[in-house]
């Protein structure tokens, strides 16, 4: 249990890595939100009736909750496998159909709802690569992770790895207004609910726009 | 539902039973045994005419071994034929000589040899390891429950084996050549959560088993070593009926697929894994038309037209298609191929499914003989309306939240379960999870359906109260146990207090399973559970707050337990020492930190223990602990 309990701490010390806001570093910002009224802390030995419970601090939404061991009861064969469909439909050719259920789903219901359910899943273009990606967005925690992804998966059209220079990239997106954004500005939950489609731009285009996020 | 070799006709037990011959349990001879001579009593057994022939029929209690192993073979269920093995000694040996069929729901309840001595005519054999909680994760590996000296024992005493089945152990490849090379009639293999094998493990049984009929892998971790299992199957091998490989994740040699289908004409069971496209499978499908169960390979794929007639082809030949599974990572619009089946199928597992919106719902809708629905919670309240509407005969639904760990976006309510509740007389099994409950719905849900059978509701967040009152939800569900008096298996959630336990223990008269999470508020609680529910089986409670009182207090309780799990709840090394101090046919073990290091003797009493295993066994501790374990 000590182990799931330290899993849980790293887990949470990551997401406040990631998150970007507004304010000083080593500031932190005051809850605005109560955090959820019973959510017990992982590995928590005794539930006792008065029990202390830690405020946990915001985590930018949709909040990843300091998660309980094995609760809820889902079978882990179930999880692993929901989480491998997902990667697994990332890593296939990319399907255009879906983005027609995922379109129909956006028109009909308010933006809220858009981020419902079990995958975000957005098409990812890179200038110059011969056919595009798509990536579920609800598989990242942060924006660190979600770079991570892109340079794995487009490593291969920059030539050899050892040349990849992340300055000669910029990260971009579309958002529900259309306009082209600078991916990182904003908190990850919002980007996600807010990014339409997904553009990485390469070479001279790039320069001047990107930064260095890490 | 099968009684494991510790229930009431164990060898411990039996010598009493034979010794003062109380009256026998109602299943069996309603005669009390008389060991005199036969008299004219005996006889009405018989036939009218034989009033005053003790020569026409031979006084029941002295029947040859035949006839008694004939008449004990119109008893398939287990506890049946444990009731009449407890009879006297002459019956049990001739029903243990003659049993078929045994099952271990406790692989630590009983030594594999003497499972093997005491039943030598076994054909099929189904062992039990890992507590239930090991699906979730609260296990840590190398716990044990090893299926290694059972197939050993098997292998010994049992050549003649036909069926071996496993769930939550660990298998090896050993195992497997094992039992490829032992068991010359071997026929069906079934492991359900198992882990510890490979591809090349499957090799040896695809190779070894010649008369194999079914090879049923239900998600389990199989690691693949490339090895082409499925290709070892002997060109002359026809004999398959049932072949599930879902849970593999490696490739399978498609062109061996295709002509193993093609020679086995007795397939009626195919369940592809993730790896054989959907183009494949449609011509799986013309290849063995005549099958009952698919569980199909990748769902996803460009929409193409042509691709999308041939599925709709393949599918219009299989008239016997009765259930439908499979991983459909989906694409709405190949949906609309499958209608031509809908109306025969009885069971639809779309667990894996990702597919929503109203293609699915109306897929769903057009399966209006559908006995059992296992969906996501993508289907939302509207689709559990829809069901509700035209599943008329749906018996089991279970639904899975697809977004376990997310923002806690409310996509299922109260509102679809108190539907289906209403419109499905039949429903008599369900697992729910959802994001908010009211003791209204309960009520409602409990009042609409009486005949529930197994009630198993996960509300998502620990402790969530009624979302209308915040109340507690133990008017809920004390109305489902007090209605539903038939109810064997039950799952409670949601902020419960001690008065929900007393309502459970005093009505659960039926009830063999029991699971409880972050519920009660103190001692009386687990209390009020132990002390009642008459038939309870097994039990398991976590983050709850019961302590040490009501386990001793009810220590003699858990003997007729199979087993017992406590984990995160207040308990004390004391507590259990004494346990197994007074209860010596029970091993209780305890889980430490597996940082822990310092031997369990050498810790004070008031030590706390984050989880406690007891179960009941005629064999003694078991000696394959590892380090976190400690048997106290």
């Amino acid at each position: 249990m000590a182990a799931a309990m330290s899993y849980v701490h790293a887990d949470v010390e990551n997401l406040k890595a990631t998150e970007l806001r507004l304010g000083l570093p080593g500031v932190e910002e005051s809850d605005k939100m109560p955090s959820p009224p019973s959510t017990p802390r992982a590995g928590t030995k005794r539930a006792l009736a008065g029990e202390h419970r830690e405020v946990e601090p915001k985590a930018a939404p949709p909040a990843a909750k300091a998660q309980v061991v094995g609760w809820p009861p889902v079978r882990s064969y179930r999880k692993s496998c929901f989480q491998q469909a997902s990667s697994k439909t990332k890593e296939a050719a990319p399907a255009p159909v879906v983005v027609k259920q995922e379109e129909a789903a956006v028109a009909a219901a308010p933006p809220a709802a858009a981020a419902a359910g079990g995958s975000l899943y957005v098409k990812v273009s890179m200038d110059g690569a011969p056919y595009l990606r798509k990536i579920d967005l609800k598989m990242y925690k942060g924006y660190r992770e979600l770079r991570e992804a892109l340079e794995a998966m487009f490593l291969g059209f920059s030539g050899d790895a050892g040349s990849v220079n992340p300055s000669d990239f910029a990260v971009t997106y579309e958002d529900k207004d259309g306009d082209l954004m600078l991916v990182g500005d904003v908190p990850f939950g919002m980007f996600m609910s807010t990014c339409k489609r997904m553009r990485i731009m390469k070479g001279s285009e790039a320069r001047g726009l990107g930064s260095s996020k890490e | 539902p099968a009684a494991s070799l510790s229930t009431p006709s164990s060898p411990d037990a039996l010598p009493a039973a034979a010794a003062s011959p109380r009256a026998p349990p109602a299943r069996a001879s309603r005669r009390v045994a008389s060991p005199g001579p036969a008299t004219a009593r005996a006889a009405p057994m018989g036939r009218g005419g034989a009033r005053d022939g003790a020569a026409a029929a031979p006084p029941w209690h002295s029947l040859p071994d035949e006839v008694l192993e004939h008449a004990f073979s119109f008893l398939p269920a287990a506890a049946d034929r444990g009731a009449a093995a407890a009879v006297c000694h002459g019956w049990l040996g001739a029903e243990r000589r003659s049993r078929r069929r045994l099952a271990v729901a406790n692989c630590y309840a009983a030594a594999p040899r003497d499972a093997v001595d005491r039943f030598p005519s076994v054909r099929a054999a189904e062992v039990k390891g890992k507590p239930h909680f090991a699906d979730f994760g609260l296990v840590p590996p190398a716990w044990g429950a090893e299926a290694a000296p059972w197939v050993a024992a098997a292998a010994d005493g049992w050549p003649l084996l036909e069926e071996l089945s496993f769930k939550r152990m660990v298998v090896t490849d050993e195992c497997l050549e094992m039992i490829a090379s032992s068991f010359r009639n071997f026929q069906v293999l079934r492991l359900v959560s198992c882990e510890g094998f490979s591809t090349a493990g499957l090799a040896a049984i695809t190779e070894g088993c010649r008369n194999l009929r079914e090879l049923d892998l239900q998600e389990n971790y199989i690691e693949d070593c490339s090895s082409h299992w499925l290709s070892y199957f002997p060109e002359s091998f026809t004999s398959l009926e049932t072949l599930n490989f879902s849970c593999l994740e490696g490739e399978v040699n498609f062109a061996v697929l295709e002509r193993l289908v093609s020679r086995c004409r007795n397939l009626k069971t195919l369940k592809l894994n993730n790896a054989i496209p959907l183009d494949k499978v449609a011509s799986l499908l013309r290849k063995a038309p005549q099958l009952v169960e698919l569980g199909t390979g990748k769902f996803s794929a460009e929409y193409h037209s042509d691709l999308f007639a041939k599925l709709e082809a393949a599918f219009a030949g299989c008239k016997s298609l009765r259930r439908l599974s499979g991983a459909w990572d989906a694409v709405p619009d190949y949906l609309p191929a499958f209608y031509c089946v809908c109306e025969g199928l009885t069971s639809l597992n779309l667990s894996y499914a990702t597919v929503r919106g109203p293609e699915l719902i109306k897929f769903i809708s057009r399966c209006k003989n559908l006995q059992q629905l296992w969906v996501m919670d993508l289907i939302e309240d509207h689709g559990l309306a829809v069901v509700a509407g035209s599943c008329s005969k749906l018996q089991e639904l279970r639904v899975f939240p697809s977004d376990p760990f997310g923002a806690g976006q409310v996509l299922l309510t109260e509102r679809g379960l108190v539907d289906v509740s209403a419109s499905c007389p039949m429903l008599e099994s369900v697992l729910y999870f959802c994001g908010q409950m009211t003791n209204e719905a309960l009520i409602t849900i409990a009042k609409n359906r009486p005949n529930f059978t197994c009630f198993r509701l996960c509300i998502l967040e620990p402790r969530t109260p009624d979302y209308v009152t915040r109340e507690s939800l133990d008017a809920g569900f004390s109305a489902i146990v007090e209605s539903c008096k038939g109810l064997r298996r039950l799952s409670v959630s949601g902020l419960l207090t001690d008065l929900v336990f007393k309502s459970i223990g005093a009505n659960g008269n039926c009830l063999e399973m029991l699971s409880i999470a972050f519920a009660g508020n103190s001692d009386l609680g687990l209390h009020y559970i132990l002390s009642g529910c008459k038939t309870l089986k097994k039990l398991e409670i976590r983050d709850c707050p019961f302590g040490n009182k009501p386990l001793l207090a009810n220590a003699a309780k858990l003997e007729t337990m199979r087993s017992l799990w406590m984990s995160s709840c207040s308990l004390t090394l004391g507590a259990c020492r004494q346990l197994a101090e007074k209860m010596p046919r029970l091993t209780v073990e305890i889980m430490n930190d597996p940082g822990r290091t310092c031997p369990v003797e050498s810790l004070p009493d008031d030590s706390p223990v984050e989880t406690l295993y007891v179960y009941r066994t005629i064999a003694g501790p078991r000696s394959d602990t590892p380090d976190y374990v400690q048997i106290v």
